[in-house]
């Protein structure tokens, strides 16, 4: 195939470009146009039209109004419960195992239940090092921790508060059904 | 004597105070609200007292008090008292050439009425360059001495065709008494065009704007402080209310060169087409000319966020290979008009 050679037009540059005056004055046209607009908008209220881009101020004004998250969208981890509210992770480590990021830590405990082998004392996810991809979700026989609940991580000043602990990922969690061993098994 | 100085004073409160200062602080408000409005923004809207937000107005009060109270910072440098003082050689200047720009008809509505007016101007913020040079000097950093020698260069560049732009106006008007160029553009051409500046000296109107931005060293002639090569140049140094003085000054050039602009280009108080007299008709005249020095504030700020900054050789070349030129020519140009009309 011949190669095909496409030919640019150069603008001719002749006096009256060359004072900048037409160039500052459309440029002058653009910003008017933008400001005028966006004043109509900030003088009647924000919000017009369907089009954001378009028809509306680019600024989301943070905490008071968030982006909207794609309906996909995981967020926290949270731990779920047994019926009688006991934590159903049964500190089996698949999750921590299957982590691509290697960020969950467990340290487990005997249950006083005998029909419960183990019990997590402590489980830390480190929400800096986590990727959010489900993995530890997908790879829990007991569904015991959900990837689903939609919570921002929110922004913290000390790196060591990225860690969420075991009472902090249950207050997210709600019961789960599902058939599990011990005393209801 | 004294009352005449008091009447000074008294006007000088009303106008320079009241009218030019409020329009400086409101002015850095304006910057800021109007840039976020051209880039899709909201802008400042934070600042509040209770429930009251005025649209973010109340963040001037925030900034002044910010600027008060925070720790004022010498640098370790020989020369603290030059250091202490440049902010205020660039201030005063800023704000003393207000002295001889008419707010109104006739002689009271001028702080001081003199013959030379305009030269005054020239004069007195020829002064605010000095400023600029000492607060570089005194700041011992190689940033602020960057930024003061671009500052100074770029200063006195410009203000060379800036003066040569405006002889055009006073052949025109045959006279720098500012009061009396005002009643010049109170005429007629074929009896409905004002006889304002801005027609009669076109050109003289864009080489003045565009030698006016770059007197109070704004975008797109703001080398004097390029963010990524010089820090804040000249004023990097300083911290609360003297380095506030810098960005205010700045604010009241703007007003300064709006109000002589408005003076000059737009008839300053005339209200063209319209007859009257009394108190109330001379209160819409002075209404008439603090429009026109906001509407040019508005001008110079929509400028500002329009357009991209020069390199600084190319600022070099505009002032002296393209602004000199012009005004010359456009003195020239004058002149033969003028001996072509009155012989």
């Amino acid at each position: 195939m011949p190669a095909t050679t496409k030919l640019v037009e150069r603008t001719k540059v002749d006096l009256t470009l060359r004072t900048y005056l037409p160039g500052i004055w459309v440029g002058l046209e653009v910003t008017t146009r933008h400001f005028a607009r966006n004043l109509s908008f900030l003088v009647t209220g924000r919000k017009h039209g369907k089009n954001p881009a378009r028809d509306q101020l680019a600024t989301i004004r943070y905490p008071e109004e968030t982006r909207p998250y794609p309906s996909r969208y995981r967020g926290h981890h949270r731990l779920m419960r047994r019926e009688d509210g006991q934590v159903r992770c049964v500190a089996c480590f698949m999750c921590s195992t299957a982590c691509p990021a290697d960020c969950i830590y467990i340290e487990a405990a005997e249950h006083d239940d005998p029909g419960i082998e183990k019990a997590p004392v402590r489980f830390d996810i480190d929400h800096l090092v986590c990727v959010y991809c489900g993995m530890c979700e997908e790879a829990c026989p007991c569904d015991a921790i959900r990837l689903d609940s939609g919570v921002h991580p929110a922004p913290r000043s000390e790196r060591q508060n990225q860690r969420r602990g075991l009472i902090d990922l249950l207050e997210l969690g709600g019961p789960s059904v599902a058939r599990q061993g011990g005393k209801y098994a | 004597m004294w009352t005449l100085v008091g009447y000074a004073l008294l006007k000088f409160a009303l106008f320079g105070l009241c009218f030019v200062m409020l329009l400086a602080a409101v002015l850095t408000w304006v910057e800021r609200k109007q840039s976020a409005l051209i880039q899709d923004r909201i802008g400042p809207a934070r600042a509040n007292i209770g429930p009251i937000r005025l649209f973010g107005l109340l963040h001037l009060a925030a900034d002044g008090i910010k600027s008060f109270v925070k720790e004022d910072f010498v640098p370790d440098t020989p020369n603290p008292t030059i250091f202490k003082l440049a902010p205020l050689l660039g201030f005063t200047p800023a704000l003393v050439m207000f002295a001889v720009i008419p707010f109104g008809p006739g002689d009271t509505l001028v702080i001081s009425n003199v013959s030379f007016g305009m030269l005054f101007i020239f004069a007195i913020s020829s002064l605010s360059v000095y400023s600029a040079t000492l607060a570089g000097w005194a700041s011992n950093s190689g940033w602020a001495m960057l930024g003061a020698l671009r500052a100074a260069a770029q200063m006195i560049s410009y203000e060379v065709s800036m003066g040569l732009s405006l002889i055009g106006v006073f052949m025109v008007y045959e006279s720098v008494n500012l009061q009396q160029v005002i009643v010049g553009q109170g005429d007629y051409f074929f009896g409905f065009i004002p006889a304002w500046g801005i027609v009669t000296q076109p050109l003289a109107f864009v080489l003045f704007l565009t030698a006016g931005i770059a007197e109070t060293k704004r975008a797109p002639f703001d080398m004097p402080e390029g963010e990524s090569e010089l820090v804040a140049g000249y004023f990097t140094e300083y911290s609360a209310m003297r380095f506030a003085m810098f960005p205010l000054s700045e604010f009241i050039g703007i007003v300064g060169v709006a109000s002589v602009m408005a003076v000059l280009f737009l008839g300053g108080w005339q209200i063209p087409w319209i007859q009257g007299s009394g108190y109330f008709f001379t209160a819409l005249q002075i209404g008439a000319f603090a429009a026109k020095v906001i509407f040019l504030c508005w001008v110079q700020l929509m400028l500002r966020w329009t357009l991209p900054r020069f390199r600084y050789d190319q600022l070099m070349d505009l002032g002296w290979k393209v602004l000199l030129p012009l005004s010359l020519a456009n003195v020239a140009l004058t002149a033969i008009v003028l001996v072509a009309l009155h012989g």
